[in-house]
């Protein structure tokens, strides 16, 4: 999407070897380098697992000829380098094989877990914003107050603190103690493939559906991980508002600003945080980033049967095509949304052309 | 220390007119001590990991028990019973004396990290940034590689790859540690490169391995401290993150991850198995933060958001 947005810009303003155009070369370059490597880098370590594909197949009690015609079936016969460009090639038509374990294909697979992980993240980065920006905005303007100290301290224990930990110890309180919460998983059992799949996101899903009791039930399961991720995502997004806020706040159109005598709240929110609102959303789209591959093991402490989870079942049993779609996948999203963030910002401010 | 001698020596580090380099040094040094000294987070911080440190060295005259002794008559008993202020784990071994233990192998994981990644990314960075053109531009592209890859993924694929233990554990968090030190060794090499005592350096004939060692590495080192110091944190995380899953240290070692990942299965009837060892996790990496977050003020006061 990112792409197809400067792909516009460039064609708009000049046809050929305008810098916008050559910005975008480069930048699709670049991802593909990246890409590629990163597909690489994956393929060579599942190359070298101690675990045998062959065997996870065909068992141990197979014969030496079943195993040879394995062997050769999974391609391991030819060079690896010859291996990586089929499976690139396989890839690029949207095939990424089938996963040794449950012998279906990793891109439906993928289609069915992602849009948990999505659903996660997404709720965390809500969170994690309409928490965060007050909370660093406050803390800049408060600044040395008690109100920054507890922000600093809020944040610091988001850095400090084991997610997984954190997780277990909300499922002992929440969930154990008060029992305010559903507990692991994405419904109660009873709801489990209730509704149509639709998006393949339970909340909208069952709220598409009509079925309130199930969106309820399902609520009450993601609230936990989700205010997880949150306050993750919170104690980073909460930080960089703070110190990008304290930048505006000492500069002199601030000073004009209260000098020409406009109330404060007018001064803080109509012009500093106007001013920082683009690198916040580079900032936002990282910590995106970030806990769609970080919540691998949120996703484990709350049998959250999403891609994190995905990757992490078929690493320990060698499901190498699954893994590699796996993290290909993570991979290409960090990668666009990275990219998404840096253009955002040449775009939007020209201090960085 | 005699008081007099002690005035002396505060007079000697305050000079402001140094005799010599390392006189200058020193007293360099010492002014960064006093800034730190005035940050009391920091401190708090810097008291935490001299208290990990001694709970390392000291471990078997601290812990009141042998942590692998099992006693499975004495399993999951609750904190402040007799003889385990912290209660026992489901094989009836002493939680104290097991955390106090794990400090040994969180320190040695934060030590091999800290020593590997900073140096690997030091060498990468400042050779791609001194040599430019083909060669800057192939490390740099495989850097971009590495920082684009989701770490705990990397690490996992990597220790699933090599095999779980301490040491593969550690080799995976290297491996995805590094880019960011190889982007400021090559950011700070760059700026350095083309100033005039590195040209007076050159014309004195020296080469470029004299030149990235002797006269580029050194200047390197301050801003690699403190994100050394900052990714302390991360690292200790990850490591516990791989205990978790059963990728790091293997039972029956007394890996603080690992053994939250033991009392995960009792924690609604027995909290404290799982609960204790999360603690020091989070007290440790507390710690590296906000020492980290002081050092940066000193070390690098342009970054420092607490000024």
């Amino acid at each position: 999407m990112a792409m197809a947005e400067k792909n516009g810009q460039g064609r708009r303003r000049s046809p050929f070897s305008s810098p916008a155009l050559r910005l975008t070369l480069k930048t699709i370059g670049s991802i593909l380098i990246t890409m590629l490597g990163l597909a690489f880098v994956t393929f060579v370590i599942g190359r070298v697992m101690p675990i045998d594909p062959v065997l996870s197949i065909v068992g141990e009690q197979a014969s030496k000829s079943t195993y040879d015609d394995a062997y050769a079936a999974l391609g391991l016969d030819k060079p690896i380098i010859v291996q990586f460009f089929i499976y690139i090639w396989d890839v690029l038509h949207g095939d990424f094989g089938v996963s040794l374990l449950n012998a279906r294909p990793v891109a439906e697979d993928i289609k069915r877990v992602f849009p948990a992980t999505l659903e996660l993240a997404t709720l965390g980065t809500i969170m994690g914003v309409t928490l965060g920006i007050p909370l660093g905005v406050i803390a800049a303007v408060k600044r040395g107050t008690w109100i920054d100290q507890l922000a600093r301290v809020v944040a610091l224990v988001g850095y400090s603190m084991p997610i997984f930990w954190l997780g277990l110890m909300g499922l002992l309180v929440f969930y154990g103690i008060l029992g305010w919460v559903g507990g692991p998983g994405r419904v109660g059992i009873f709801y489990v493939d209730m509704v149509p799949t639709v998006t393949g996101m339970i909340l909208i899903d069952s709220a598409l559906d009509g079925n309130w009791e199930i969106f309820k039930n399902a609520l009450s399961h993601i609230i936990l991980p989700a205010s997880i991720l949150g306050y993750y995502s919170m104690a980073y997004i909460s930080r960089m508002t703070r110190s990008f806020m304290l930048e505006q706040m000492s500069a002199e159109y601030i000073t004009t600003a209260r000098v020409k005598g406009l109330p404060e709240r007018t001064v803080i929110w109509r012009h500093a945080f106007k001013n920082i609102r683009v690198q916040l959303i580079t900032v936002i789209a990282l910590s995106y980033a970030n806990l769609l591959e970080g919540s691998v093991l949120t996703e484990i402490i709350f049998s959250w049967p999403g891609i994190g989870q995905y990757i992490t079942t078929a690493l320990l049993s060698a499901d190498m095509n699954a893994v590699l779609g796996g993290t290909i996948v993570v991979g290409l999203i960090f990668v666009l949304l990275n990219i998404f963030s840096d253009l955002l910002y040449r775009v939007f401010d020209p201090r960085a052309k | 220390m005699a008081e007099i001698e002690k005035q002396g020596l505060r007079a000697w580090l305050m000079t402001d007119t140094p005799t010599s380099r390392r006189h200058a040094r020193f007293a360099a040094l010492y002014a960064g001590w006093l800034t730190l000294k005035a940050n009391p987070m920091a401190m708090v911080g810097l008291a935490i990991l001299i208290l990990l440190l001694g709970m390392a060295a000291f471990a078997p005259l601290l812990s009141p028990h042998d942590p692998f002794e099992q006693n499975l008559i004495g399993r999951l008993q609750s904190m402040g019973a007799e003889g385990h202020i912290l209660g026992t784990d489901s094989l009836g071994r002493d939680l104290l004396s097991r955390v106090i233990y794990g400090s040994r192998i969180t320190l040695y994981i934060v030590a091999l990290v800290a020593l590997i990644a900073p140096i690997v990314g030091l060498l990468v960075g400042t050779v791609a940034g001194y040599t430019g053109g083909i060669v800057d531009a192939i490390l740099m592209r495989i850097t971009d590689i590495f920082l684009a890859f989701p770490r705990l993924v990397l690490a996992l694929a990597f220790v699933a790859a090599l095999g779980a233990g301490i040491e593969n554990a550690v080799l995976a968090i290297s491996l995805t540690a590094w880019p960011p030190y190889a982007r400021i060794a090559r950011a700070e090499t760059l700026t350095i490169r083309n100033s005039d005592y590195i040209a007076a350096v050159k014309l004195q004939g020296a080469g470029a391995f004299r030149i990235i060692t002797k006269h580029i590495w050194p200047l390197c080192i301050s801003s690699l401290i403190v994100r050394v110091t900052l990714d302390m944190a991360g690292v200790i995380l990850a490591a516990a993150g791989l205990g978790f899953l059963g990728l790091g240290a293997q039972p029956p070692s007394p890996e603080w991850g690992a053994m939250i990942s033991e009392g995960r299965r009792f924690i609604l009837d027995s909290w404290w198995v799982a609960t204790i060892p999360g603690l020091a996790i989070f007290t440790v990496s507390l710690g590296f933060n906000l020492l980290g977050d002081g050092l940066r003020d000193v070390l690098d006061p342009k970054d420092g958001d607490s000024a």
